[in-house]
């Protein structure tokens, strides 16, 4: 695949040549593979830039974007798209650490601002935190279930294997004493909406700090949900689930790797495994949210929304029909559990001269 | 009031909202009609464990035993009938499923 650096952004907002492989990815359903996730990423791309241009600088009327980077790679993709659309002086990346945060995603996030050679800010969101009692809230709601917790310990909370058995997707908490002795123990209601509550106090206090930016410098925030994450309400409400633009929701993760190798983005931030970096010990997204890694969720998800039948689907991933059945179970369950996440405000009666067709 | 009618009234008082219980059977699955996410499996396992003074564990936490009015009044009948200790300190249950 050709590596194009960043400081090559597309010339126009004009419409990219239509890819040729889009025509066959819709007809060749029979022959089912990976490759129908492979896009032209040269053209994805350039599409992309043009919409954020049209989007932001005409119909947000913004002069430029405000993105959260994390180190992951869909920040990451998220912030070279909007560098390449918009160039270096209307883009701000923030760096948004806390008293749980990776020092791995701050290095990550540098490393990409210095091969953007992106504009950035650090805000250290703890004291914010602490002050609205997120840490110590979390720490209470985990003492409901382990009363021995205590704020030396570190946690993670997991959810059971969603693929090999029919088991309902509860949570549980995993706790790490100083010792590193671990304990394991099913959250109960009041606790898992306690700790759940409390942490995503972090995402919102996020969002607060990206608004603050856009409004100091007249900017839009950009989103960077991909779309296993956008179908799926892998968000929170109101905290990173809100952005004005969100320029990657209608790509599944594999493809934003695709972006993320045309871009050249620094090699480890490519190899970096996913991960929520919400919780102080490591936990991946399969552990927290989906019941597979995202190569193989990505095509679950593809050919669930092609009309594929799980037995089409099973041999390419190596699971058993009965899995894959499972899996797409899980999806349209997940999907109606978090319809609400997707929900604006609720009117009770139409207001026609604001509504969105107007602005 | 008999089991399954208890069961059948927490499930329309604390997830139906007031909905009406018209056309829904004893069989349906709440997941299918939409009616409890895991957070409500959550609320339903606190209930069980309370009302009936019984401990659920891991493994007892699957659609077989909790995503139907049938499928938890089996369920709850067995644990109770298996349980000396919880059925004595139940209170009130008439196992009429």
């Amino acid at each position: 695949m050709q590596v194009q650096s960043f400081f090559e952004p597309s010339a126009s907002i004009s419409s990219p040549a239509p890819d040729p492989r889009a025509q066959t990815m819709s007809i060749a359903t029979t022959a089912f593979s990976a490759d129908v996730l492979n896009i032209d990423a040269a053209a994805v791309s350039a599409g992309i830039e043009g919409k954020i241009r049209e989007i932001v600088l005409h119909r947000l009327n913004r002069k430029g974007v405000v993105i959260a980077i994390s180190g992951g790679i869909d920040s990451s993709v998220v912030a070279a798209l909007c560098f390449r659309a918009l160039g270096t002086a209307r883009v701000l990346g923030l760096m948004l650490p806390e008293a749980d945060s990776s020092p791995d995603s701050l290095h990550f996030a540098n490393l990409l601002a210095r091969s953007l050679g992106l504009r950035t800010h650090v805000e250290d969101i703890a004291g914010i935190l602490n002050a609205a009692g997120c840490y110590q809230r979390r720490d209470d709601a985990i003492r409901k279930v382990i009363p021995e917790y205590t704020a030396a310990y570190k946690c993670k909370i997991v959810l059971p294997d969603q693929v090999n058995s029919s088991a309902y997707p509860i949570f549980s908490v995993i706790v790490e004493s100083p010792l590193g002795e671990r304990t394991k123990a099913r959250l109960t209601l009041d606790s898992y909406l306690g700790v759940v509550a409390a942490t995503n106090f972090k995402q919102r206090t996020r969002k607060m700090m990206e608004y603050y930016y856009a409004d100091l410098f007249n900017y839009a925030v950009a989103g960077t949900p991909n779309r296993l994450e956008f179908d799926q309400g892998f968000f929170v409400k109101n905290g990173d689930g809100a952005a004005d633009l969100k320029p990657i929701a209608h790509l599944y993760k594999t493809q934003v790797y695709q972006l993320a190798a045309y871009f050249g983005i620094p090699e480890e931030i490519q190899k970096r495994p996913p991960t929520t970096d919400t919780y102080p010990l490591d936990q991946s997204q399969e552990e927290f949210y989906f019941p597979l890694p995202y190569e193989r969720m990505d095509l679950c998800l593809y050919a669930k929304n092609h009309g594929l039948q799980p037995e089409e689907v099973a041999p390419l991933i190596e699971l058993t029909t009965e899995q894959v059945a499972r899996v797409y179970r899980v999806i349209d369950a997940t999907r109606n559990a978090t319809r609400y996440l997707h929900r604006g405000p609720v009117l009770c009666q139409e207001v026609p001269e604001v509504s969105d067709d107007v602005v | 009031m008999a089991l399954k009618d208890e069961l059948r009234q927490f499930v329309t008082d604390s997830f139906m909202y007031g909905k009406p219980y018209e056309g829904f059977a004893d069989s349906d699955s709440f997941i299918e009609r939409g009616i409890m996410d895991s957070t409500a499996v959550m609320e339903l396992v606190a209930y069980l464990e309370k009302r009936y003074r019984i401990a659920l564990q891991d493994k007892d936490l699957i659609p077989d035993n909790l995503d139907s009015v049938n499928g938890l009044a089996r369920f709850v009948k067995s644990r109770l009938q298996s349980t000396y200790a919880g059925a004595r300190d139940a209170g009130p249950i008439v196992l009429r499923a």
